[in-house]
């Protein structure tokens, strides 16, 4: 028989305030195996903790239960706290009665009736608790990086940077991400590719990182300390160790008109391209939809200019697997489409362009080499409205836009507005705006500068309706705080889009059985005490992924998931979860059922001598449960017809006795 | 008055990593909903024996719900799919047994739908209610 001891938090008045905690520690002190029952101000203090650790010692307790939080929150908690007492930490059980009773019940005897069934519940269970021990395993000294942009270069750079080897994956063919599609960043307005190619290039030459660039992760096995990773390497046909990146073949190739993704379609390369200049790694690719050598077999032009002799037609796409003790999700963002707002013209006139179009429009390297034009008639553009939180904040357009704030629109288009009105002074600029958000060091004394150093019009108001008409884009608009229509006949329309995650974050993360929130952001551990570690042991979050966020809190997040990498890559051992399946090989027929249903490949039969009553013996199959391997979902255990499977931690019985407690 | 004041009996068998962190994000967020739903943590939908349904039917529980991850979203990468198979044909039998479909039910419900998760426990509490008192499974053995 257990003696157990109930400790009820009041957690100031979040618990106490609904439920009467005096009456529950009451009302449990009758329970079959309780010892002892008390209340207590705060558990989870220095002083609660200390209370239990007393109990234990004075009424010899074998089991304890904590009604508090969740034990997603305190679990670990009181378990150290029975451990220190010299329990086995396992001997704890948490009864919810923060969430799940006082903070969604507001009637006092309610809360307090439902909080004592709860507990009643936690004591039947602890009663069948039996000590369990973890098991350990090795851990694999290598971190995987998912997306070679900003975020996943500066988690690579500090991993490599603590001695751990480190591999980037990106599918495109050169990292860099959108950042080195940027021209200026704010709020300093210094060169985006000025401050990223060196990292791009630090990230080249650092011995302890691999890059598989044009490559994707298609499939992951294993767990914390040993993922198994697939990557798929995608045919370039050009050999990567042989290239030198002279570009000739890129000058050459006769099939010149392939829109250009890096500028965004705003104009063409070639079938065989580098990306940019910067490229890295500065290998050129072959695009398979577009080269007349993949299609027809006749062209041939880049291997014959290849001096090098790098061009390899007949190159396969590839698949490499590789062992990581850590994952870091950084796969980025996209700006939503702009297809579904047909009010602002994008799809009808070349002149209304997104951001991220007028980020290479006004970019040394981009499609006009710097130089602001229009891209309908190459003039220079005299009047340019912005439009914000196109997509963004739009709670009420649910199939078109998004319902979050994308954070970096309102600063980037002060940016901007404030570039072109240094730039070009002869041009008036509007800013349609719902709200100018700038928290951050330094942002809203830009946004004030754009204002009134740059004299950029700021109307707080929405554009409701953009017409190409003769070559000039009638904007139809209102003015909020004068309360009239606008109407402006702009040169160019530039619309903030929404940021999204990007697309291939939904298949990760269910390869990696990471959670998403409902807009395909990674949902973090704990939004506020663990924010870049995923709830799935093991894989971590830098960047966009996770939520909009700007350069500077990309790169913080990015050594934040990189210290968390680093922090799990130096432990030798990691304690696994001891709450396994296990088989009770007496009762086992061997039917292998179970091992049809484990997702994990944990449990294998094995033949064993058993002993009869008449003193014979006898061999029988049974399933032997891999305890390194098991993660503990249960599928086996329901699916045991004998019975023989079951859980520890949640077995069959202690579930049970759950469901008795709860519906006495 | 007296349909009013009868209060079921609800078990809610939740994932530990999707409806029951959901059901803690209802707590976090203060989202009401009926206190007779009291809910088992497990650490898949996948572990919900049947026997514990018919356990929990037979102790007089008059509704029982299942949540678990979204369908691909599972923790466990398949167990939420065991659970959506098992339990079709243990409702289809309770049903058989004269346990009404309404008092059986899954839902899925990831860790960020804290506001599905209190109105889904409202709407199956509503409509449990509505039946009123489980007695065809109920074991009299179990009586006092």
């Amino acid at each position: 028989m257990q003696r157990i001891g109930v400790f009820v938090c009041h957690c100031g008045t979040n618990i106490a305030g609904t439920v009467d905690v005096k009456a529950v520690a009451e009302a449990l002190k009758n329970e079959p195996g309780v010892v002892f029952s008390t209340d207590y101000q705060y558990m989870c203090s220095q002083s609660g903790q200390n209370m239990i650790k007393e109990a234990v010692a004075e009424h010899r307790l074998t089991g304890i239960v904590v009604c508090s939080c969740s034990p997603r929150m305190h679990e670990a908690t009181f378990r150290k706290t029975a451990q220190a007492a010299g329990l086995n930490p396992y001997m704890v059980e948490i009864a919810n009665i923060r969430e799940q009773c006082s903070w969604v019940h507001k009637d006092m005897p309610i809360g307090t009736e439902k909080a004592v069934i709860l507990a009643k519940a936690a004591v039947a269970k602890v009663n069948l608790n039996a000590p369990l021990t973890p098991g350990e395993s090795p851990v694999t000294k290598r971190a995987l990086v998912i997306g070679g942009g900003i975020a996943g270069i500066q988690t690579a750079l500090d991993i490599a940077d603590a001695g751990f080897p480190v591999d980037i994956v990106e599918t495109k063919p050169t990292i860099g991400g959108k950042m080195a599609q940027l021209d200026k960043t704010f709020p300093t307005l210094d060169c985006a590719a000025c401050i990223l190619t060196p990292k791009m290039v630090d990230v080249a030459q650092n011995e302890k990182i691999r890059i598989f660039s044009y490559s994707e992760v298609t499939d992951v096995k294993g767990f914390v300390g040993n993922f198994d990773v697939t990557i798929k390497r995608k045919a370039r046909y050009v050999k990567e160790d042989v290239c030198t990146g002279c570009g000739l073949c890129t000058e050459k190739c006769p099939q010149k008109n392939v829109p250009n993704e890096f500028n965004l379609g705003m104009d063409n390369r070639r079938a065989i391209y580098i990306p940019f200049a910067q490229a890295v790694p500065k290998v050129a690719t072959i695009d398979p939809n577009y080269c007349t050598m993949l299609k027809t077999g006749k062209c041939g032009v880049c291997s014959k200019v290849c001096t090098a002799g790098a061009i390899d037609y007949s190159a396969k796409d590839e698949y490499i697997e590789e062992r990581y003790g850590a994952i870091v999700a950084a796969t980025g963002f996209n700006p939503i489409s702009m297809e579904k707002f047909d009010e602002f013209a994008y799809s009808q006139s070349k002149d209304v362009i997104t951001s991220l179009e007028l980020e290479r429009l006004m970019n040394a390297a981009g499609p006009t080499g710097g130089t602001l034009l229009r891209p309908s008639d190459g003039e220079h553009p005299h009047t340019i409205v912005f439009v914000q939180c196109v997509g963004s904040r739009c709670a009420a357009c649910e199939q078109k836009g998004k319902e979050y704030c994308s954070k970096i629109c309102c600063m980037y288009t002060a940016k901007h507005a404030m570039l072109i009105r240094d730039k070009y002074p002869d041009t008036d600029v509007y800013v349609f705006y719902i709200d100018v958000r700038t928290p951050g060091k330094n942002f809203d004394e830009f946004y004030r500068r754009a204002v009134e150093e740059y004299g950029v019009h700021y109307i707080k108001g929405m554009v409701g309706k953009v017409s190409p008409e003769g070559g000039k884009l009638k904007v139809q608009a209102s003015d909020l705080i004068y309360g009239k229509q606008l109407h402006i006949d702009a040169d160019l329309v530039v619309l903030a889009a929404a940021i999204e995650p990007d697309k291939s974050a939904r298949g990760l993360a269910t390869m990696l059985t990471a959670s998403m929130d409902t807009n395909d952001f990674f949902t973090e551990a704990h939004p506020k005490l663990r924010p870049v570690e995923s709830p799935t042991a093991g894989v971590f979050l830098s960047g966009t992924c996770q939520g909009p966020k700007d350069i500077p809190e990309t790169v913080a997040q990015a050594g934040a998931a990189a210290s968390k990498v680093i922090g799990l890559l130096a432990k030798d051992k990691l304690l696994g979860n001891p709450c396994v399946a296990h088989s009770d090989e007496m009762m086992c027929n061997g039917c292998s059922t179970c091992e049809k249903v484990c997702p994990y490949g944990a449990i294998t039969y094995q033949d064993k001598e058993f002993r009869m009553p008449d003193r014979t013996t006898k061999v029988r199959r049974i399933a032997v449960v891999n305890e390194a391997v098991c993660q503990g979902c249960g599928a086996c255990t329901v699916a045991c017809m004998s019975g023989a499977m079951d859980l520890r931690g949640f077995s069959s019985k202690q579930i049970m006795a759950e469901v008795d407690a709860i519906c006495k | 008055m007296q349909v009013n004041e009868y209060k079921p009996l609800i078990v809610a068998f939740c994932c530990n990593w999707c409806s029951y962190a959901g059901a803690d994000l209802a707590g976090n967020n203060r989202l009401n909903y009926p206190a007779d739903v009291k809910i088992i943590r497990v650490p898949c939908s996948c572990r919900v024996n049947p026997m514990f349904i018919l356990r929990a039917f037979q102790r007089g529980a008059d509704g029982v719900i299942i949540c678990g991850c979204h369908p691909g979203d599972c923790h466990y990468t398949s167990g939420n799919y065991y659970t959506r198979r098992r339990m079709a044909l243990l409702f289809s039998m309770l049903d058989y047994l004269g346990i009404e479909r309404e008092r059986t039910r899954v839902e899925w419900v990831s860790a960020a739908e804290g506001a599905k998760f209190a109105a889904t426990m409202k709407d199956f509490a509503e409509k449990v209610a509505s039946l009123g008192e489980n007695k065809r499974l109920e074991d009299l053995r179990c009586k006092k």
